[in-house]
């Protein structure tokens, strides 16, 4: 089984120690941006693994949304308070929904996605938004996480919420790379490129699309738990199509080039905004939108990028090397 | 030639990664580095101010609040505050701030920045219900002296934290804003056989109107509904909801639509006659007084949630605070604004009196204090002495074509106890048992 994982997979794994071991080396409100990274994180890897087919979901909110509100619900009206059950409420709740919601957008591509897609998003920004009894636009607060009927208070309930966030992040990044590298991550590449062919060689476009839009939107209701659960509140902002353009935003800044790209800009972003705050608090969104433009016209296919061109680069010299017989 | 050529190249392509190395690496040094806590300046006190800087908010509530804020900052500095806020300082000690944008996603990590790597002394700030609602428990956890200056919902103290250590509200919650304003209806004689409601349709919005109905509904149990309005939020086009408030002819239109909404409302409205055909309460009316002028509508009644602004009493105070606001800002200081003097003018007085800023003294002093703010008393009576209540005033707008100035008519004040809820009562279960226990003139 091992043998089977690529760098991607080896690097997740080796990710989950490192960044366990960061919460006792960085100051807590760093780890606190890498924990709401994670969970925000995991939308963008669902918007990327889109990308992935040339879909842009610019209401990927919505599944963020549906997962914060099932865990936020269940808490307040059923008293559950197990992660695990939370978890698995909103990826079921997202799941039916994406399902579907799947045989309407699956035949759609282009800016006829994203329009639709967006649409979606904001009838239930707009139902929530008009919903008295859940607090509206104020939204409503979570209980504390509970584990498998432990529940650790403080200090240590935290750790532990972020130890589980960082083994449920980096779980699912791992599954979503094995479907990148599964036939139907190669369908969708080939359907990004020509859609008609991949028709043509007996293949269903369709089917391939609606599976891809429902595993997106699992691992977005699973960031939306996770989030949910470290904030402690939920609100409607959570699919509102702001919130929503942040995701297509990491994803474009991050690049579509490997599944650690999202997780990792989510946080760089977080990072740069805190200090573009902290720098000019009145005009800091120039500055991310800046950094925006410079992504876009220098590196049009994101940040990951870089390190990719990087290690082409290590690896070029070396191969001249041995041609010349050194 | 041709490996030449390629050497070039390699050793270029070299050079190129080595940059970016080393920009990586500075990068991330100077992330860890910045993690490292600032060090404060000795003798002063730091305070995170958080409200809207960006957004639909920051125009009409974020800004006035930071420009007060500024404002007040520099006033107390320098000791320049009338009296009895005429010392230097905190207890002496100056105020250091740091403003961030309450316009994130991350409010609670950019709470936790401010207590962690900020060091701040104390955190005030959060406009909007949805944040006070995310921060008030976290507050409790940092155990970090939190100050909520604007936002409304009554939910912070009734449910969120019912026992609070480190959170204080310093504004009166939205209730008062409704039970008033049905109160002057009332009071000023207003035909009231039938009402309508134009509200968004968000919490702020639907809270305001259940009060508002619930009110009506206790002080002239005749009076009827006659059309309910909730269009979104920032819609800007009010037509056919005007028509439909048109249609339904009632005595009374009820609005707690502010900034851009409001002012659009009023100028769609007056021109389809609605003002005319029926008294308009604007509970934030207020803010767009003076920049609508003859556009508002005589006889149009007034709000500022609060005795702030044109319906603040007459002090010392008071007037140097909208002297001092104009001649910096060029504007008049609304409500928002008011809010933000009153809640540093609270810390100032709890400071002073401990005659510390150490953080046990300021709240031990701060829980239960009463002050004077430049829209009149404060007092933190409720929650165990960690929300404040305060009185409040309506009044009829009345423009002056010759000199060209608004101004408010037929002010009526309404005491804390008489528009509040007691302590320990929910505000919707206070206003339907007929406002049990109310203490009014």
């Amino acid at each position: 089984m091992t043998k089977s994982f690529d760098k991607t997979e080896w690097g997740l794994l080796l990710a989950l120690p490192v960044l366990i071991c960061l919460t006792f080396l960085l100051p807590a409100w760093v780890v606190n941006y890498i924990q709401v990274s994670l969970g925000t994180g995991l939308v963008a890897l669902g918007v990327m693994i889109q990308m992935r087919a040339g879909l842009v979901s610019f209401g990927q909110g919505l599944y963020f949304c549906i997962g914060g509100y099932t865990a936020g619900l269940a808490g307040k009206f059923l008293g559950i308070s197990d992660l695990f059950v939370l978890l698995v409420m909103g990826l079921l709740a997202s799941v039916v929904i994406a399902f579907l919601l799947g045989f309407l957008l699956r035949r759609y591509r282009e800016i006829f996605f994203a329009m639709l897609s967006l649409a979606v998003s904001m009838i239930l920004f707009g139902l929530l938004s008009s919903t008295e009894e859940l607090g509206s636009t104020d939204g409503f607060n979570l209980p504390q996480p509970t584990y498998l009927g432990w529940a650790p208070e403080g200090d240590l309930g935290e750790t532990v919420l972020y130890v589980v966030t960082c083994v449920v992040t980096l779980g699912l990044a791992l599954g979503l790379n094995r479907v990148l590298r599964s036939p139907l991550g190669y369908i969708n590449e080939a359907i990004r490129e020509n859609e008609l062919r991949v028709e043509y060689l007996g293949t269903s476009a369709h089917r391939a699309v609606h599976i891809t839009y429902v595993i997106a939107a699992a691992v977005s209701a699973a960031g939306g738990v996770l989030w949910a659960m470290a904030l402690g509140h939920v609100d409607p902002e959570m699919t509102n199509w702001t919130t929503s353009g942040q995701f297509v935003f990491v994803s474009i800044l991050a690049g579509t080039g490997n599944i650690a790209a999202p997780l990792i800009g989510t946080f760089l972003l977080e990072i740069v905004r805190v200090y573009a705050v902290e720098i000019s608090p009145n005009t800091w969104q120039m500055i991310l939108g800046t950094l925006m433009l410079l992504t876009i016209i220098f590196l049009p296919r994101g940040l990951w990028s870089l390190i990719a061109s990087a290690k082409r680069k290590t690896a070029a010299p070396k191969a001249s090397e041995i041609m010349e017989g050194n | 030639m041709a490996s030449g050529k390629q050497a070039a190249r390699s050793s270029a392509i070299r050079k190129s990664r080595h940059i970016l190395m080393t920009a990586t690496t500075l990068g991330l040094a100077s992330v860890l580095a910045a993690a490292a806590p600032a060090q404060a300046e000795e003798g002063s006190v730091k305070i995170g101010f958080v409200t809207f800087l960006s957004g639909g908010a920051a125009g009409p509530f974020g800004v006035p609040a930071r420009n007060a804020a500024e404002l007040m900052i520099e006033a107390i500095n320098a000791g320049s505050v009338p009296a009895p806020y005429a010392s230097t300082g905190l207890a002496g000690k100056s105020i250091d701030p740091i403003f961030v944008d309450e316009n994130s996603k991350q409010k609670n990590a950019d709470y936790q920045k401010l207590v962690e790597k900020d060091e701040v002394d104390m955190v005030l700030g959060y406009i909007s219900s949805s944040s006070c609602k995310a921060i008030a428990p976290e507050a409790e956890k940092a155990q970090k002296l939190t100050i909520l200056f604007d936002c409304g919902t009554p939910q912070i103290f009734e449910e969120i934290v019912t026992d609070p250590q480190y959170t204080f509200r310093t504004g009166a919650h939205a209730t008062m804003d409704n039970v008033a304003a049905a109160r002057y209806l009332a009071d000023t004689g207003a035909k009231t056989g039938s009402y309508a409601g134009i509200n968004q349709n968000y919490a702020f919005g639907q809270d305001s109107w259940r009060d508002f109905s619930a009110s009506m509904a206790q002080i002239d149990s005749n009076a009827k509904i006659a059309a309910e309005q909730f269009p979104k939020i920032y819609a800007g086009q009010y037509g056919s909801e005007i028509s439909a408030l048109l249609t339904s002819k009632p005595d009374v239109v009820h609005s707690s639509f502010w900034g851009g909404d409001m002012e659009a409302f009023v100028i769609q409205g007056s021109a389809r006659g609605i003002f005319e055909r029926a008294k308009v309460v604007l509970t934030t009316g207020e803010t767009a007084m003076h920049r609508l002028g003859a556009q508002m509508p005589d006889g149009t009644i007034i709000g500022a949630r609060g005795p702030h602004g044109d319906l603040a009493p007459e002090s010392e105070l008071n007037d140097w605070f909208r002297k001092a606001y104009y001649d910096r800002f060029g504007t008049l200081p609304t409500y928002p604004s008011y809010k933000m003097a009153q809640a540093l003018l609270g810390v100032k007085a709890a400071a002073d009196k401990a005659g510390s800023t150490d953080q046990d003294a300021v709240i031990g002093a701060l829980k239960g204090l009463e002050w004077e703010g430049p829209s009149g008393k404060v007092s933190m009576a409720l929650a165990n002495g960690h929300q404040a209540i305060q009185g409040t005033a309506y009044g009829t707008y009345e423009f002056d074509k010759e000199t060209g100035k608004a101004s408010l008519v037929d002010i009526v004040r309404y005491d804390a106890e008489c528009v509040n809820p007691p302590a320990g009562m929910n505000s919707i279960d206070w206003i339907n048992s007929g406002f049990e226990g109310a203490k009014c003139d």
